[in-house]
C-alpha cells in the first residue's frame, strides 16, 4: 500500500499502483497514472478507451473482456498497446481507475 | 546467511532425496530474498498458512504476460521479499542448454533476483523465482540480449513445450523441437499479449507414450503417430527370443486391441495393421526389433485441462491424422480457426473444452471446418435427444 498525492488529495494505492477505492479515480489520477504506466500524452485516443473502459464498469460491474474492447473501441489489439504500452490490464484498466485484474494472470 | 532458527525446514535436508531446503539456503547464503523466502516458509510450515498475497499485476513494456507478480503478506518481518515477482522465461525446445546459456542466464538472475529457479514450471518455462517490481525491466532487457523472451501467463497462448522427439528418441514420428520453435515464432504474439478469452496451451509429443503429458495439459495436443503397419525386425525379435525374453506375456498378451501373431514354430512375429491402435507397448518392449511406421504425421487431440470450472478433461481426437511438415500451414490454419471460434464465443475464463461443451461438439466442427468422424467418440451417444437442421428435417422429409 502506498499514498500519493494528487492535486492536493491524497489517494491510496495497492501494491501493484492500482487505486483501492475506484471512486477516488478523477482525470487527475489519470494523468498521474499516465507518468506511472509510460503513456506521453493523454490523446482523445486514450481518452477513448478510458471512457470505454469506465462506462462498462458501471454497468457491468467488471472489465470488459479484451476482444469486447477492441471491438467496441474500434482499436485493434497492437494499436491498445501502441497507445498503453504496459497494455489493456495493467495500463488502461489502471489508467480508468477499474479494480486490479484476478486470476490466472 | 543469517542466524534465523528453521528447524521444520532442517528436518527436510535429511534423507536420501536432493532438498529444496539445501537448495534455497545456498541461494540465501549470497542473497537476501532468499533468506526471507526460507524464513517465511518456515512460518508457513509453523502455522500451516500461506504467506502470499492475493494477485499481483506487474510486468514489462509491451508485454501483457509473462512476469506473475507475488507480495509477501508481511513486508515487515520479511522486507526482502516484499515483492518476489516470477519471471517465465520460455525455454528452448526440449529443454536443451549448453553450459554457456546457462551460465549467461544465472550472472544476469544474480544480478536481478533471489538466484533461485524452478527448472522447470510445469508448462515448460524456465521460471526465475523472486525480483522486485523495479528490477523487472532491467532483467528482461538484459535476457533479451542472450537471446532469451519471455514464456506465456493470463488469456494467451502459454509458452509451448514438447518431449525431446527426434533430437534423442527413435520412436519420434514427428520432430517436436521444430514444430513447437516454428509455432512459438509463428505465435509471438499470442503468447507475449492476452486477448483471449482463458489461457491456451499447446504441447507436442513424438509419439503416443506422450512424454510430454499433452493431451492431460495443453488445450490442443499434437501426438506423433504412423499411419502404415510398424516394422517388424523378425531376427531381432527370435535374439530376444533366444535370449529368454518372455514375449508371449509381455507383449502379445499385452496386445489391447490383438493385432499381433506370433508362430512359435517359426518364431515368427507378424501385425494385422488395420487392427493395431499404436498403443506403443511392444515397440517400448521391443525397441531393438519393432519400430513405428514409414508413414508418419500427428493426431491431434482438443480439450485437455484442469477441473477448474467444469472437470478434468482429457483431450480427445479432433484430427486422426495430419501430416506435418514446415512451415506448417494446415496446422496453422486449424489452431487459428479453433482460437478464433473460442474468442468470439468463449466466456470469461471459458477453456476451449468447456465451450465445445457448451456449445456442442457438431457446431464447433462445423466453425472449423473439419468434418465428424468415428475417431472423435469413445461410443455413440445414449440418448436420443438429437439436434436437426431446419434444412436437414425438410431435405430428408
Amino acid at each position: 500500500m502506498s499514498l500519493v498525492q494528487v492535486k492536493g488529495t491524497q489517494v491510496e494505492l495497492d501494491e501493484d499502483g492500482f487505486l483501492v477505492d475506484p471512486e477516488d479515480w478523477s482525470e487527475e489520477m489519470a494523468a498521474y497514472f499516465a507518468t506511472v504506466e509510460e503513456v506521453a500524452d493523454l490523446t482523445d485516443n486514450h481518452w477513448k478507451v478510458i471512457n470505454y473502459l469506465r462506462d462498462y464498469f458501471k454497468k457491468f460491474g467488471v472489465a470488459p473482456m479484451i476482444r469486447k474492447l477492441c471491438k467496441d473501441t474500434g482499436f485493434s489489439l497492437k494499436e491498445i498497446y501502441e497507445l498503453f504500452p504496459s497494455g489493456p490490464a495493467k495500463g488502461a484498466c489502471k489508467l480508468a481507475g477499474l479494480p486490479k485484474p484476478t486470476g490466472c494472470v | 546467511m543469517d542466524d534465523r532458527k528453521t528447524p521444520l525446514l532442517d528436518e527436510l535436508e535429511k534423507g536420501d532425496w536432493p532438498s529444496f531446503v539445501t537448495e534455497i539456503k545456498r541461494a540465501a547464503a549470497k542473497n537476501k530474498s532468499a533468506a526471507d523466502l526460507l524464513a517465511q516458509l518456515e512460518s508457513s510450515y509453523e502455522e500451516n498458512i500461506g504467506h502470499w498475497k492475493h494477485g499481483g499485476i506487474v510486468g514489462v513494456k509491451g508485454y501483457g504476460g509473462g512476469v506473475v507478480g507475488r507480495y509477501s503478506d508481511e513486508p515487515e518481518k520479511f522486507p526482502h521479499i516484499k515483492e518476489f515477482h516470477t519471471i517465465r522465461v520460455n525455454q528452448p525446445a526440449g529443454f536443451f542448454y549448453t553450459t554457456k546459456k546457462l551460465r549467461q542466464l544465472a550472472d544476469i538472475w544474480d544480478k536481478y533476483g533471489s538466484g533461485l529457479y524452478n527448472l522447470h514450471g510445469s508448462t515448460g518455462d524456465c521460471i526465475l523465482l523472486g525480483t522486485t517490481t523495479e528490477n523487472l525491466q532491467p532483467c528482461v532487457d538484459e535476457l533479451a540480449d542472450i537471446g532469451f523472451d519471455l514464456g506465456g501467463s493470463g488469456g494467451a497462448l502459454r509458452t509451448l513445450s514438447c518431449c525431446v522427439g527426434a533430437a534423442r528418441c527413435e520412436k519420434a514420428c514427428i520432430d517436436s523441437m521444430q514444430i513447437i520453435h516454428d509455432l512459438t515464432l509463428h505465435y509471438q504474439d499470442a503468447i507475449h499479449r492476452p486477448a483471449w478469452p482463458y489461457k491456451f496451451k499447446i504441447k507436442v509429443s513424438a509419439c503416443p507414450n506422450d512424454c510430454a503429458a499433452a493431451s492431460a495439459r495443453s488445450d490442443l495436443a499434437i501426438i506423433g503417430i504412423w499411419r502404415d503397419a510398424i516394422r517388424i525386425d523378425n531376427e531381432a525379435v527370435r535374439a530376444a527370443v533366444d535370449n529368454g525374453f518372455d514375449i508371449f506375456n509381455r507383449v502379445i498378451r499385452k496386445c489391447p486391441s490383438e493385432a499381433l501373431l506370433w508362430d512359435t514354430e517359426k518364431k515368427e512375429l507378424t501385425v494385422c495393421a488395420e487392427d493395431c491402435v499404436h498403443c506403443m507397448n511392444c515397440i517400448n518392449m521391443m525397441p531393438k526389433a519393432i519400430s513405428i511406421g514409414r508413414e508418419q504425421g500427428a493426431a491431434l487431440m482438443i480439450g485437455g485441462k484442469a477441473p477448474v470450472v467444469k472437470g478434468a478433461m482429457l483431450g480427445w481426437v479432433l484430427v486422426p491424422f495430419i501430416k506435418l511438415e514446415p512451415p506448417y500451414t494446415e496446422l496453422k490454419e486449424i489452431i487459428d480457426k479453433i482460437t478464433d471460434w473460442w474468442a468470439d464465443h468463449g466466456k470469461n475464463r471459458e477453456r476451449v473444452s468447456e465451450l465445445i461443451v457448451r456449445m456442442g461438439l457438431a457446431n464447433f466442427l462445423e466453425a472449423v471446418g473439419l468434418k465428424p468422424l468415428p475417431q472423435m467418440v469413445h461410443e455413440p451417444r445414449s440418448n436420443p435427444y438429437i439436434f436437426w437442421n431446419a434444412e436437414e428435417v425438410e431435405k430428408r422429409g
